[in-house]
């Protein structure tokens, strides 16, 4: 016997939607799940108190800092260098062997698994370039690790700049350079920010690069040599050690509520920067 | 009037890949005139136009051969400098594109990378153009709100002002009214025939009326060559080739 | 900038541009420097398919992590591709635009949930669950697979949206004139032709997989053994550097840093073929 079309139409709409019902309610589930637990936790009080015992009491105010440090060091190394060659690849350059080699570099660096960068964060600066568990050390691995991110980004945006911008430009008697400077970078910067806001919510759910290389000190910093540990490497600590599920609850609700905030005003800068270019 | 040639061009070809866009021109184009241009989309109007200020060097595949010789100089030679040379041959495109900036930092643009940053200077630079390119009156209580927010008309005006805010010698019109309604290219057409006391204008325009009403000589293009080539009146009245005489009668084109 | 001139500019951006490139190539250097060593040394084979890891004994056998890694992301696989791809597909042929343009920004979003808090999840709620209902420790190859299989949705589901949303709408019309249904013309039609895309979407979602490290760690029960079944302890390639790289030293440390080496082959391996597959459709276009 033969099922009529319409009926193997209505069965697989229906799996399909309790696929995506499925998929939905359990991301949501885990965004609610960690903000019930950690809300009530979370408060100024929380945020800007010293650790005490190991974090089983006390707030998280070092690791703030920590995590703000960390993250300004690899967005100010990997932003230029995002950007930069962005606009090499976008205004210097046709395709060519040289062009593919770039974009291969970057799409291969977009996919190491990030305890290969602690490794190489690990051997590379704390080791040989003797830096030790540090702000630096951390930063610039992370660096490298958001470097692709900054880089595809920045080269949408800027090819999104019409080109009759460059043309006026041009024709006004400015040099390529001063074009870029004047024109195409400051009409292609929200979608700029929006790769390097992307690049900071990376940095700050990374774990595994960033334990082996800023290591998990929790003294407040006081020079870039100094060891930090991150918001998520502090999660981490108190989960898996069972020093605190409470605090463990409140670290993880601030983690995730900065980094949704963080990843909204991305896209949200983006939507209204290809509805402005459209 | 100073019957000088301002610009002129000796066996010039143009390639786009095996492509050939123009066929050997020789025009002599003189100082302190309107030249209007006429012809059929494809006949390498544009083309001609944007060689005579070398931007189509931007784009990969365009060669050129022959010179075009801007005051006696070849401005294809290694040696000439470009970026000089935009300053001193300043093009209007066929939409306008104001950049997304305010009307007087649109107008500044050009003499701010001349090096110009004295403010009195430019401010009196830019309501000087601005008034030669009849959009004074509409925006000097605005100068600080993004060009963008102008009519099509302003907008277009306004990029004409931009372009005197450079002092240039030559003005390129790439069909400067086709999106525009007939007041604001009446304005525009108004300014052209007073601007060109000072400077050459090139107006490339589909607009056979257009030519005959503001342009001092005319020039009609045929698939990559020039077909004639004189005196306004001349051509219009008493057109020495056929297929210039049916071009400007709407036989085709 | 001015004092470099446009030709020093150029220099200067040229020189950027090989950062990334750069990058690549230290990290994959200096892993291999401190890894392909100690493999040569100790033998690959050894290395590779013995089952011993007893760093204080000298023995690093790492082919129960091999397994383990394998195991956990295939189950990751079989979680996370039928749930992605029925999802991208119903959210590009069966629902609105307009709420799928609310509904696939919001999953790319929790693309950005650190792994630790996904691994956390697993602990707290996932792995008592199994522990009570199924037996076992709960923290399991079955337990990591969830866990993956979730993380790596977000992956799937946007790559596969993208790649369906560029099948060209008249084949969708085409097939739709001939009198098959909407589902006959997207599973016979639209699916096929946006194959490849979804194929790299897959491959690329279990090079995550295989990478990572946290989440894994904290639910996936860490013994060195070979599973029996999904609901064993195990230790993947990746947890195995994170939880010994701390207080490793010498030959020890050579041999996680050699770990590194076979996991970065596997990751190579995985993203050649999603480019492979990607380049294949644009070369169909």
């Amino acid at each position: 016997m033969r099922i009529p079309p319409r009926y193997t139409q209505t069965a697989a709409k229906l799996v399909m939607g309790l696929a995506t019902l499925a998929t939905l309610a359990i991301l949501v589930f885990i965004i609610l799940f960690v903000l019930e637990k950690g809300l009530p936790v979370v408060g100024f009080k929380f945020l800007l108190s010293a650790p005490r015992d190991m974090g089983k009491a006390g707030g998280i105010f070092p690791v703030v800092v920590g995590t703000i440090l960390l993250t300004l060091v690899a967005i100010l190394i990997a932003t230029p260098l995002g950007v930069g060659t962005a606009i090499y690849l976008t205004e210097y350059t046709r395709e060519s062997r040289a062009t593919r080699i770039i974009r291969f570099g970057a799409d291969c660096l977009a996919g190491i698994p990030s305890i290969i960068f602690g490794l190489f964060g690990f051997i590379f600066f704390v080791t040989i370039l003797q830096m030790g568990w540090s702000i630096l050390s951390g930063g610039l691995t992370l660096a490298f690790m958001i470097l692709p991110t900054i880089i595809r980004t920045s080269e949408e945006a800027i090819k999104s700049v019409p080109n009759s911008y460059r043309e006026v430009s041009f024709s006004l008697g400015a040099t390529r350079w001063e074009t870029v400077q004047k024109v195409v970078l400051p009409s292609a910067l929200p979608g700029i920010v929006t790769g390097v806001m992307l690049g900071v919510g990376r940095s700050i759910g990374e774990t595994a690069a960033v334990i082996f290389t800023a290591g998990s000190s929790l003294r407040m910093p006081s020079s870039l040599f100094d060891s930090v540990r991150t918001m998520s490497v502090h999660f981490y600590i108190l989960a898996r050690e069972g020093i605190s599920t409470e605090n463990a609850y409140g670290t993880a609700a601030i983690l995730v509520i900065t980094i949704l905030l963080i990843n909204l005003t991305a896209y949200g800068l983006m939507n209204r920067f290809v509805a402005k270019n459209n | 009037m100073n019957n000088a040639i301002k610009i002129a061009t000796r066996d010039l070809k143009a390639f786009y890949g095996p492509e050939q866009l123009l066929m050997s021109l020789n025009m002599d184009i003189q100082a302190n005139q309107i030249l209007g241009i006429i012809g059929p989309s494809g006949s390498g109007k544009t083309t001609f136009l944007r060689s005579l200020n070398r931007l189509n060097d931007l784009v990969h595949g365009f060669r050129i051969e022959g010179s075009i010789l801007l005051d006696g100089q070849d401005i294809y030679h290694p040696d000439f400098d470009v970026v000089a040379l935009r300053k001193r041959v300043g093009m209007l495109f066929a939409l306008p594109v104001p950049l997304p900036k305010s009307i007087y930092e649109n107008v500044v643009y050009g003499p701010r990378l001349s090096g110009i940053g004295d403010w009195k200077k430019l401010d009196r630079l830019v309501e000087a153009s601005l008034k030669s390119a009849f959009i004074w009156d509409e925006v000097k209580d605005r100068l600080g709100s993004p060009a963008m927010r102008l009519s099509g008309g302003q907008q277009q005006r306004l990029c004409l002002a931009r372009i005197l805010a450079q002092e240039p010698e030559v003005i390129l019109l790439d069909e400067p009214c086709s999106g525009l309604d007939p007041i604001s290219t009446a304005k525009i057409e108004e300014a052209l025939t007073i601007l060109k006391q000072k400077y050459t204008i090139i107006l490339v325009t589909n607009n056979t009326k257009q030519a005959a009403r503001v342009a001092d000589q005319t020039a009609f293009f045929l698939m990559g060559s020039l077909i004639e080539y004189g005196p306004t009146s001349d051509l219009f009245t008493v057109p020495q080739d056929k297929r210039t005489n049916d071009y400007i009668t709407g036989r085709f084109g | 900038m001015k004092f470099l001139g446009e030709k020093g500019v150029r220099r200067v951006l040229a020189g950027i541009a090989f950062s990334a490139i750069s990058a690549l190539l230290l990290i994959a250097l200096f892993i291999i420097k401190e890894g392909l060593p100690f493999i040569i040394s100790y033998g690959p084979v050894k290395f590779l398919l013995s089952s011993d890891w007893q760093p204080q004994a000298g023995k690093f056998g790492i082919w129960p992590m091999i397994v383990a890694s394998v195991w956990v992301t295939l189950g990751a696989m079989l979680v996370g591709a039928p749930l992605g791809v029925a999802c991208a597909v119903y959210l590009t042929e069966f629902v609105p635009r307009r709420v799928m343009g609310v509904i696939k920004p919001t999953i790319e979003l929790l693309a950005g949930i650190p792994s630790v808090v996904y691994g956390f999840i697993g602990v707290m709620v996932l792995a008592p669950l199994i522990r009570s209902q199924l037996g076992g420790p709960g923290l399991s190859v079955l337990a990591g697979a969830i866990i993956l299989g979730v993380m790596i949705l977000p992956t799937i589901i946007s790559i596969s949206i993208d790649s369906i949303q560029s099948v060209p709408n008249s084949y969708r019309e085409g097939s739709l004139a001939l009198g098959a249904t909407h589902w006959q013309t997207t599973h016979m039609v639209t699916v096929p032709a946006a194959k490849s895309g979804i194929i790299a979407a897959i491959i690329l979602g279990m090079g995550r997989a295989i990478g990572e490290t946290m989440a894994v760690i904290m639910v996936a029960g860490n013994a060195v053994k070979i599973p029996g079944s999904a609901l064993d302890s195990v230790r993947t390639l990746t947890a195995n550097i994170a939880l010994e790289m701390g207080y490793a030293t010498g030959q020890h440390r050579q041999a996680l840093f050699a770990t590194g080496v076979v996991l970065l082959i596997i990751i190579m391996i995985l993203n050649s073929l999603a480019g492979m597959a990607i380049r294949k459709r644009a070369g169909k276009r």
